[in-house]
C-alpha cells in the first residue's frame, strides 16, 4: 500500500465531479472525457456522450506514462471517425515506450480545444505538509523553465483559505487571471487534501472562455485513503504500470497472493538465467537480489520474488513448485550449473520447519528435472524451529542426490550467494 | 502459583535524558488487547532482569477490567481500561505508549497519546495508515517535542531494558542475539523484519546491539534515520551506529548532510537496500511504500556513494556488512576507546506450554477425548474426512449423521433410511405439546432458542416418546428370544402399554402412509429386519383384539432403527446399547426441531401477542377454604 498511479481519465472525472465544491462556481470544467478500453463499443459513444460526434476531439494512450507527444500517440483535432480509427489501429497491440513494451489497452477522448496560453500547476506531498507549484509556462517539460515556477508551502493542517495565494502567484501572471488562478489553486488544493491525493500535476491547463481545461494530467492517490475517501474516489481502479505484464506463471502467484493472507511475490526477470531465487521475507528478497547484482551476476539474476506472513505449507509447496518447473524448463546452453538459493534472515514468528515442508515438497516432484538441469541448493535461514528446518534440508539432499549446502543464522545472510556464484 | 497485582507506582522514571527513548525502567501502556505481544514484553522484562513489568496497563476500548498474564512462572493481573485518558490518570508513571490500534484507529488513538501530558513516545504498529494522517500526527510531536516511531514497524529494542511489543522475535532468537543486556552499538533501520537478522549480525561482530528501532516501511515515517541516529550521538552508552537505509525518498541525505557537517562524529556503518532496483525494466514497487525508486537521488546506489563519501563506513554490497561493521568495532576497541562489555548469563526462561509441546519435549495426560471430527487442520474433518470431500461426493445429512454418531461411512440404504426418518418426524403440527409450547414460549416475547428448548423439554415418555419407547420394548422381549405372543402377554400383566402400538384414527383398514413408506422401503433395502418383523407380528396379536392397535409410525421408526443398526454391522448388545443412550430420542428432536423453529419463526412473523389461556377454557374448582391440617 503506498502512493499509486491513476488513469488520467479519473482524475478528471472527480476534478469534474467535485469541482464546483472544491474549485469555483464563476469558472468551469466541462469534464468531458471518456475512456476507451478493449470492451468499450466505440460506435455506442456517442449516444452517451454527444459531444463526441459536434466537436474536434484529442485521443492519447492512458496508461500512466507520459510524453505521449514524443512518442507520436497523440491524435489531436481529429473527427470522430478519425479517432476511432486510430484506436482501431492501436488496440491491444504492442508498442514501445522508452525501454518499455506493453499492448496498449486504454485511450482517453477529449474535446479538441484551440487556446494560446498554456500554464501549469502541480501539487505534490511533502513531509512537512503540500507545495503548490504554478508557472504561466506549462505545456513544455517544467524543469526546463523552472525559473518561472512559484513554490508555495501550506503546512499540514493549514488552512489554505488563509494563505494568500494570489501574491504568491508569479510576477508575470496576467492580471485579468491572478483571481481566477489564485481560486483555482486554493480549490485543487482543497480537492486534492480531500481526496487523499499525493501528487497531482496538470502540465497544461488552459483557459478557454469561462472555463479552465485541464489538458494533461498526472496523479497519485494514497490508497491507504481508502477508508477516508473511497466514496469520493468512486469506481477507481490502480493499475498496473505500463510495461508490468504479467506472465502465466507471474499470474499464477498474483492470484495466490490475493487470496491468501500471506505474502508470495514472483516477477521473472530473465528465464534463461542461472540464479534463481526463493527467499523468506521482503526485505530479505531485496537483499538476495541486490547481491547477487552488486557481484556482478545482473545478466545471470533469473528471477525476484518472496514469500511471507507465514504461509500455509500447502502455499509454499505451490509456490516453490512454480519457481522449479520454470528453472528445471532447459538445460543450460553451455552445460554450466544453475543455482536455486533458499534464503532469508531470521523470522520472527514463522515456523521455518513448517515452510521448509512445503519446499521440500516441491522439490521431491522434481528430483529428476533438479539433476538433469545441474542444479545446486543453498539453503540459509533462522528463527523459530530453525534447526529442525535445516535437518530436514539436510537430509533432503542424501534422498535426492542434489547437491544442497545448508546454514544457519551463525552464517552471514547472503553469503551463499557467494559460495554459490564464487565458489568460495 | 502465586498471583500478585502490579502496584500503582507513583515514582515514575520520567528523569531520563532526552535522548533516551526507552531503558529498563521504562513503564508503558499497550493500546489493543494483543495478548501474546504483552507476554513477550514480560518476558524479555524477565531475562534482562527488569524489577517490575515494563507493561503497567493495556488500554482496550472494549473491554475493561483485568488481564492476567506471566511475570516469569508466577501470574500477574495487568489492569485494562477502556480509554488512554483512565489509563494514563491512575498510571502517571508511565511515557510510553505500544499501539497497536489498526489503521482506522492509530490517527485517532496516537493523536491522543501524543497530545495527553504522560506520553512521550508512541511506537504505531499498524500498516496502511494514511500518509496525511501520519503527517498530522508528525507536526503534533514536533510541537510537543515527543516522538513516533512507526508506522508500519515491528517497532524496537532497548537491549536489556524494553522491547516494544514483538520486536525480536522469538526469546531464543533474543538470547542467541544477546539482547537481554545492552552492547555499545545503536542501529536504525527502515525494515522491520530485517531487525532480526541486524540485532544477529551485530550480535556476532561486536559486543552487541545498545539499541535498535525499526522506523518503519512508510513514506513518512514518525521519526527517520537522523532522528535516531542523532539521538545515539548525544549518548555516551553508544560507541558506534548502524544504519540499514532503503531505495526510494531521500531521509537517507540527511544522515549525509549530518555527517558532513559534523553532527554525526562516532563510526557510522550504513547500507542501503535496493541496488537490484535497476535491473527491473519497469517500475517494481518492493514491499515498503516508501521503497520506490523515483528519481536517479533515490537510488540505493546514490545513496550508498553519498553516504561513503560523507565519511560513513559502507561495505561493496550487504555481502561485507558484517565485515565492515566488525573492522569498525574492532578499531573502537583497538584504539583503547572503547572496552567490550562482557556477556551476562540470562534466567533461565520458563518455556511456554504450547511451544514446548510442540517441541515434543513434555507430555501431559489430556482432559479431553474426541473421536468424531477435528477443526485444527487446513480443512475441518467429519470422522477423518475433509468436508470439502462430503460436498463432493454429496454423502448428504444422513452421511454426516453416519460420521458423527456411528463414526462409520454409511451405505447408501442406512443414510437414506436416516434422511428419511428426519423428514418423517420434522412437524406434526401446531397443536401437539412440545410445537404448543414452543409457540406459547415464542409468543411469550421468548428467543429462538429458549422458546426451541421450551418444546423440546416436553419430549420424552408421553411425548415423541414413543420411538425412543418401542425400540426399548420390542428389542427387550426379541433379543431374549422372547416369543410375541409372550410379550403381549407379559406387558399386559404388568400393565404397561406396548409402545408403538395403537393410534387414534388410522387402523388396518386405513393403513398411515407414512408407517407403509417406511416399511415398504426397509423391506427393500434393508439387510436384516428382524424388530420390525417381530412387531409386524405383534401387531398381528394386537389387532386382532382391536382394528387400530396397529404399528404406529414412531413404532415404525423405533424398529427399524434398530434394524438399520442392526444391518450397519452393530451386535444386539451394542443396539441395546445406543438404544440406553437415547439414539431414537436424538433422531426424533433432530427431526422435529425443525418443525418446532419453522413454529416460532411463523408466530414471530405473524407478530403473535402474548398467549393467555382463556378463562371460559377452565373449569375453576377452588374450594372456598383450605382444608385445616391439625
Amino acid at each position: 500500500m503506498a502512493q499509486r498511479g491513476i488513469r488520467e481519465f479519473d482524475g478528471k472525472r472527480m476534478l469534474a465531479k467535485y469541482w464546483s465544491e472544491y474549485i469555483s462556481k464563476d469558472f468551469s470544467f466541462p469534464g468531458k472525457v471518456v475512456l476507451v478500453d478493449p470492451k468499450t463499443k466505440i460506435d455506442d459513444l456517442p449516444k452517451k456522450h454527444k459531444w463526441l460526434t459536434k466537436e474536434k476531439l484529442v485521443v492519447k494512450p492512458d496508461q500512466l506514462f507520459g510524453k505521449r507527444g514524443k512518442h507520436g500517440l497523440i491524435k489531436a483535432n481529429a473527427s470522430f471517425a478519425e479517432v476511432k480509427k486510430w484506436i482501431k489501429e492501436r488496440m491491444n497491440k504492442d508498442t514501445t515506450v522508452g525501454k518499455v513494451t506493453d499492448k496498449l489497452t486504454h485511450f482517453l477522448i477529449e474535446p479538441y480545444i484551440p487556446h494560446k496560453g498554456e500554464f501549469y500547476a502541480a501539487i505534490k506531498s511533502n513531509r512537512d505538509g503540500d507545495t503548490i507549484y504554478f508557472s504561466n509556462h506549462g505545456g513544455v517539460d517544467i524543469e526546463s523553465v523552472w525559473d518561472t515556477v512559484s513554490e508555495i508551502q501550506i503546512g499540514v493542517n493549514e488552512d489554505v483559505d488563509k494563505v494568500n495565494i494570489e501574491s504568491k502567484l508569479p510576477k508575470d501572471t496576467p492580471k485579468d487571471k491572478r483571481k481566477m488562478f489564485a481560486d483555482f489553486s486554493k480549490g485543487l488544493f482543497k480537492f486534492y487534501r480531500d481526496l487523499n491525493y499525493a501528487y497531482l500535476e496538470i502540465n497544461p491547463f488552459v483557459v478557454s472562455g469561462k472555463d479552465i481545461v485541464p489538458l494533461d494530467l498526472v496523479a497519485r492517490i494514497d490508497d491507504t485513503g481508502h477508508f477516508e475517501s473511497s466514496g469520493k474516489w468512486g469506481d477507481l481502479s490502480f493499475p498496473a504500470p505500463f510495461g508490468r505484464k504479467l506472465s502465466t506463471e507471474e499470474q499464477y502467484i498474483k492470484e495466490m497472493d490475493e487470496k491468501s493472507g500471506a505474502s508470495l511475490k514472483l516477477t521473472v526477470l530473465n528465464p534463461k538465467g542461472r540464479v534463481w531465487t526463493m527467499v523468506a521475507g521482503g526485505g530479505g528478497s531485496v537483499i538476495y537480489t541486490d547481491t547477487i547484482v552488486d557481484l556482478g551476476y545482473r545478466d545471470e539474476l533469473a528471477n525476484y520474488g518472496e514469500y511471507s506472513g507465514n504461509p500455509t505449507t500447502d502455499l509454499t509447496y505451490e509456490y516453490a513448485k512454480t519457481i522449479l518447473d520454470l528453472m528445471t524448463r532447459e538445460k543450460d546452453p553451455k552445460g554450466r550449473p544453475k543455482f536455486l538459493l533458499v534464503g532469508g534472515g531470521i523470522a520472527n514468528f514463522t515456523d521455518v520447519a513448517k515452510t521448509f515442508t512445503g519446499i521440500t515438497m516441491a522439490l521431491k516432484d522434481y528430483k529428476k528435472k533438479l539433476k538433469e538441469t545441474n542444479v545446486k541448493i543453498y539453503v540459509r535461514r533462522g528463527g523459530p524451529n530453525y534447526q529442525e528446518g535445516l535437518r530436514i534440508m539436510r537430509e533432503l539432499g542424501d534422498e535426492l542426490g542434489v547437491p544442497i549446502e545448508v546454514y544457519g543464522p551463525e552464517t552471514h545472510m547472503t553469503r551463499i550467494v557467494n559460495m554459490a556464484l564464487e565458489g568460495k | 502459583m502465586e498471583a500478585i497485582t502490579v502496584t500503582k507506582s507513583k515514582k515514575g522514571n520520567k528523569k531520563r535524558p532526552d535522548y533516551l527513548l526507552m531503558d529498563k525502567n521504562t513503564k508503558a501502556i499497550v493500546f489493543g488487547y494483543q495478548q501474546r505481544a504483552i507476554q513477550r514484553m514480560l518476558d524479555f522484562d524477565y531475562i534482562c532482569r527488569r524489577d517490575t513489568p515494563s507493561v503497567v496497563a493495556i488500554v482496550n476500548p472494549t473491554r475493561d477490567g483485568l488481564h492476567k498474564c506471566f511475570w516469569g512462572t508466577k501470574e500477574i493481573l495487568l489492569p485494562m481500561y477502556r480509554t488512554l485518558a483512565e489509563a494514563t490518570s491512575k498510571h502517571s508513571e508511565v511515557d510510553f505508549m505500544v499501539n497497536f490500534a489498526s489503521f482506522r484507529s492509530a490517527y485517532p488513538t496516537s493523536k491522543e497519546a501524543l497530545e495527553s501530558k504522560a506520553i512521550r513516545t508512541v511506537a504505531i504498529i499498524a500498516e496502511g495508515v494514511p500518509e496525511n494522517r501520519t503527517k498530522e500526527l508528525i507536526k503534533i510531536a514536533k510541537e510537543k517535542n515527543k516522538w513516533i516511531i512507526g508506522p508500519a514497524t515491528v517497532g524496537g529494542i532497548a537491549a536489556g531494558g524494553f522491547r516494544i511489543g514483538n520486536t525480536a522475535g522469538m526469546l531464543d532468537n533474543i538470547v542467541a542475539s544477546k539482547l537481554h543486556r545492552p552492547g555499545s552499538v545503536a542501529y536504525v533501520s527502515k525494515s522491520g523484519g530485517l531487525s532480526n537478522e541486524l540485532n544477529n549480525i551485530i550480535a556476532r561482530n561486536t559486543d552487541g546491539v545498545f539499541e535498535g528501532v525499526a522506523i518503519g516501511g512508510d513514506r513518512y515515517p514518525g521519526s527517520t534515520f537522523i532522528d535516531h541516529l542523532l539521538r545515539y550521538e548525544k549518548n555516551p552508552d553508544v560507541k558506534m551506529t548502524v544504519m540499514l537505509g532503503e531505495v526510494g525518498g531521500a531521509d537517507e541525505y540527511e544522515v549525509v548532510k549530518a555527517l558532513k557537517d559534523g553532527r554525526i562524529k562516532k563510526p557510522l556503518v550504513a547500507w542501503c537496500i535496493g541496488t537490484c532496483s535497476k535491473v527491473f525494466p519497469a517500475e517494481v514497487q518492493f514491499g515498503h511504500a516508501g521503497a520506490r525508486a523515483g528519481a536517479d537521488l533515490e537510488t540505493a546506489d546514490a545513496k550508498n556513494k553519498a553516504l561513503k563519501d560523507a565519511g560513513a563506513a559502507v561495505p561493496n554490497s550487504f555481502d561485507d556488512f558484517d565485515e565492515k561493521i566488525k573492522q569498525t568495532f574492532d578499531k573502537l576497541v583497538k584504539s583503547g576507546k572503547h572496552k567490550p562489555i562482557p556477556d551476562v548469563e540470562p534466567p533461565r526462561i520458563p518455556i511456554d506450554y504450547a511451544v514446548a509441546l510442540k517441541q515434543g519435549i513434555i507430555r501431559r495426560p489430556a482432559q479431553f477425548i474426541s473421536t468424531i471430527s477435528d477443526d485444527r487442520g487446513e480443512e475441518l474433518r467429519y470422522c477423518g474426512v475433509k468436508i470439502s470431500k462430503i460436498f463432493e461426493e454429496e454423502w448428504g445429512l444422513g452421511g454426516v449423521i453416519g460420521l458423527l454418531w456411528f463414526k462409520k461411512k454409511l451405505p447408501k440404504w442406512a443414510s437414506g433410511f436416516l434422511e428419511r426418518v428426519v423428514l418423517l418426524t420434522a412437524d406434526h403440527g401446531p397443536a401437539v405439546s412440545g410445537a404448543h409450547n414452543s409457540i406459547v414460549a415464542a409468543r411469550a416475547g421468548k428467543d429462538l432458542i429458549s422458546s426451541l428448548v421450551s418444546g423440546l423439554l416436553t419430549i420424552g415418555p408421553r411425548f415423541g416418546g414413543a420411538v425412543q419407547g418401542s425400540a426399548d420394548h420390542f428389542t427387550q422381549y426379541l433379543y431374549k428370544g422372547e416369543t410375541p405372543e409372550f410379550m403381549v402377554k407379559n406387558m399386559k400383566s404388568k400393565n404397561v402399554n406396548i409402545q408403538g402400538i395403537g393410534h387414534r384414527i388410522k387402523s388396518v383398514t386405513n393403513p398411515d402412509v407414512r408407517v407403509t413408506i417406511m416399511k415398504d422401503y426397509a423391506k427393500k433395502h434393508f439387510p436384516i429386519t428382524e424388530t420390525l418383523d417381530y412387531a409386524l407380528d405383534i401387531e398381528k396379536l394386537t389387532t386382532a383384539k382391536r382394528n387400530n392397535l396397529i404399528l404406529n409410525v414412531d413404532g415404525c421408526i423405533g424398529v427399524l432403527c434398530c434394524d438399520m443398526l442392526r444391518g450397519i454391522g452393530y451386535s444386539r448388545d451394542e443396539v441395546r446399547e445406543f438404544v440406553d443412550l437415547g439414539i431414537l430420542n436424538a433422531l426424533f428432536v433432530l427431526g422435529r426441531s425443525i418443525g418446532f423453529m419453522g413454529h416460532i419463526m411463523d408466530q414471530k412473523r405473524l407478530k403473535s401477542r402474548l398467549y393467555r389461556h382463556p378463562w371460559d377454557d377452565i373449569q375453576y374448582m377452588m374450594p372456598d377454604k383450605p382444608e385445616v391440617v391439625k
